[in-house]
C-alpha cells in the first residue's frame, strides 16, 4: 500500500462517520434479535468486537495464500472456528446468557459485519490495521447495541440490566411499561431514529 | 396434512424476515427495486430448498448424540453437535459455490439476471437460520425439512418483493424528512410490516 494507513482513523471512524450498522448497514439481524434487554446486548456487543479482531489478524496473515475463488469458504471457516470457541465460553462461564442468545451466538458466522470488514479490509492490509480496524468496528456496533438496548429496556421493562429504574409511585399513578418496545420490530424504530438524529448531524451521510 | 400445515405456518407466521428478523442486511441492500428482488428471493428459496434436508442428514447421522450408531455400536455416545456449526456453514458455503456453477454452466442468462447475488447468499442468515432451527426444534423426518426449508424460502421471497414494491413507490411519491430517505425510511416500513405480520401469530395451524 503506497498511502499510509492513518491508525486513529482506521481505529475511531467506525465509531460514529463510518459505522457499521447505521452507515454501512451491516449485522442488522444480531441488533434486532439481542437488544430487548441489556444485558446480552453487551455479552453480543463484547464477543462479536472478539472474534472480528482475531478474525480480521487470521484472515490479514493469511491474505497472501488464500487463493481468490475458495476465499469465502476459507473467511467462514476460520469465523465459525472463532465462534465455536467463544460459544462453548460462554456456555462454561456466562450459562444464562448463552440460552438467552442461543441462535444468535451461531448466527455471528453470518453476521454481515464479519464478511464485510474481511473482505473490505483484511483482505488488502496487514495484521496491526487489520486488528484497529476489527476493534473499531467490534466498538462501533457494540455502541448501537447498547444504545438499542438501553431504551428497549428502559421502556420496555422499567428495568436496566434487570434492576427497577421506572420508581413504584410511577406505576402507582398510571405509568405503564410499553410492552411494544419488547417486540423485535421495535428495534427496527429505535435503530431507524438513531439514524435519523445521526444524519441530521452528519449532512454528508444523507442519501439523496 | 402435518408437513402442509408446517409449510404455510412457516410462510406466514414464523416468517423468517417478519418475525425472526432473519437475513435482514441482503434484505435491506437489495430491497430497492421489485425485479433483483424477486431474483434474489429465489435464490434464497432455493438454497433454503437444497441445503435443509442435507443439514438434516447430516444431523442425525452424523452430529447429533448416538447418531454414529450405524457406523457401529461403539460410537453410541460419541456427540458432534458442538461441530455443528461449521458443518453447517461448510454445507452452505459449498453448495453456494456449486449452485453458482451450475447455473453459470447451464443457464447463463438466470446466471447473468443473478449475477453478484449468487455468492452473497452464503452469508444470508436466513439460510444458517433455517438449519439451526431445524437443530433446535428436532423435526421428525427429511419431508418436514424440505417443507420448511420451502416454507421459509417462500415467506422470505413474499417479504422481499412486498418490501421493494413500497420502496419504489416511497421514491417517487413522497416527502421524507431528508435525514430519514434510503435507508432510514427502510427500517421504519420493515418494523411496520414486521407489527402488521404479527396479526398471524395467533393462528394455531
Amino acid at each position: 500500500m503506497a498511502e499510509k494507513i492513518n491508525y486513529k482513523d482506521v481505529l475511531f471512524n467506525p465509531f460514529s462517520k463510518n459505522n457499521p450498522v447505521v452507515v454501512q448497514v451491516l449485522g442488522i439481524c444480531s441488533v434486532l434479535a439481542v437488544t430487548a434487554k441489556l444485558a446480552p446486548a453487551i455479552v453480543m456487543g463484547i464477543s462479536v468486537i472478539a472474534v472480528l479482531a482475531f478474525a480480521n489478524v487470521i484472515i490479514s496473515l493469511l491474505r497472501n495464500t488464500i487463493p481468490t475463488n475458495i476465499r469465502i469458504i476459507v473467511q467462514l471457516v476460520v469465523v465459525a472456528g472463532l465462534v465455536v470457541i467463544v460459544s462453548q465460553v460462554l456456555k462454561a462461564f456466562a450459562y444464562d446468557v448463552s440460552v438467552q442468545l442461543s441462535v444468535f451466538i451461531g448466527l455471528i458466522i453470518t453476521n454481515c459485519i464479519l464478511m464485510g470488514r474481511l473482505e473490505a479490509f483484511a483482505m488488502g492490509n496487514k495484521p496491526w490495521p487489520a486488528f484497529l480496524d476489527g476493534i473499531g468496528n467490534g466498538i462501533g456496533y457494540t455502541i448501537i447495541l447498547v444504545i438499542t438496548g438501553f431504551f428497549r429496556e428502559l421502556l420496555g421493562s422499567g428495568t436496566l440490566l434487570g434492576y427497577q429504574i421506572i420508581p413504584q409511585w410511577c406505576y402507582d399513578h398510571g405509568y405503564a411499561n410499553n410492552g411494544l418496545m419488547i417486540l423485535p420490530p421495535m428495534a427496527l424504530i429505535v435503530v431507524a431514529c438513531i439514524i435519523w438524529v445521526q444524519r441530521s448531524y452528519n449532512k454528508d451521510l444523507q442519501e439523496p | 396434512m402435518e408437513n402442509f400445515n408446517l409449510f404455510i405456518r412457516s410462510i406466514f407466521v414464523d416468517n423468517m424476515v417478519f418475525a425472526y428478523f432473519l437475513g435482514m442486511c441482503s434484505f435491506l441492500a437489495v430491497s430497492k427495486n421489485v425485479k433483483t428482488a424477486f431474483g434474489l428471493g429465489v435464490a434464497v428459496t432455493f438454497m433454503l430448498v437444497i441445503t435443509l434436508p442435507i443439514n438434516y442428514l447430516l444431523q442425525n447421522y452424523v452430529l447429533k448424540a448416538g447418531a454414529l450408531t450405524w457406523l457401529s455400536p461403539d460410537y453410541a455416545d460419541v456427540d458432534l453437535s458442538f461441530l455443528s456449526l461449521i458443518m453447517f456453514i461448510a454445507v452452505i458455503a459449498s453448495m453456494t459455490q456449486l449452485v453458482e456453477m451450475v447455473v453459470e454452466k447451464y443457464s447463463p442468462s438466470l446466471y447473468a439476471s443473478l449475477g453478484i447475488f449468487l455468492p452473497l447468499i452464503a452469508v444470508n442468515c436466513a439460510i444458517l437460520g433455517g438449519s439451526l432451527f431445524m437443530q433446535q426444534r428436532d423435526f421428525p423426518s427429511i419431508v418436514t425439512a424440505v417443507c420448511a426449508g420451502g416454507g421459509w424460502g417462500i415467506g422470505w421471497l413474499l417479504a422481499i418483493t412486498a418490501v421493494a414494491a413500497i420502496r419504489e413507490r416511497l421514491a417517487t411519491y413522497s416527502d421524507i424528512p431528508k435525514p430519514l430517505r434510503g435507508i432510514g425510511i427502510t427500517f421504519i416500513v420493515t418494523a411496520l410490516m414486521g407489527i402488521a405480520f404479527m396479526s398471524f401469530l395467533g393462528i394455531k395451524l
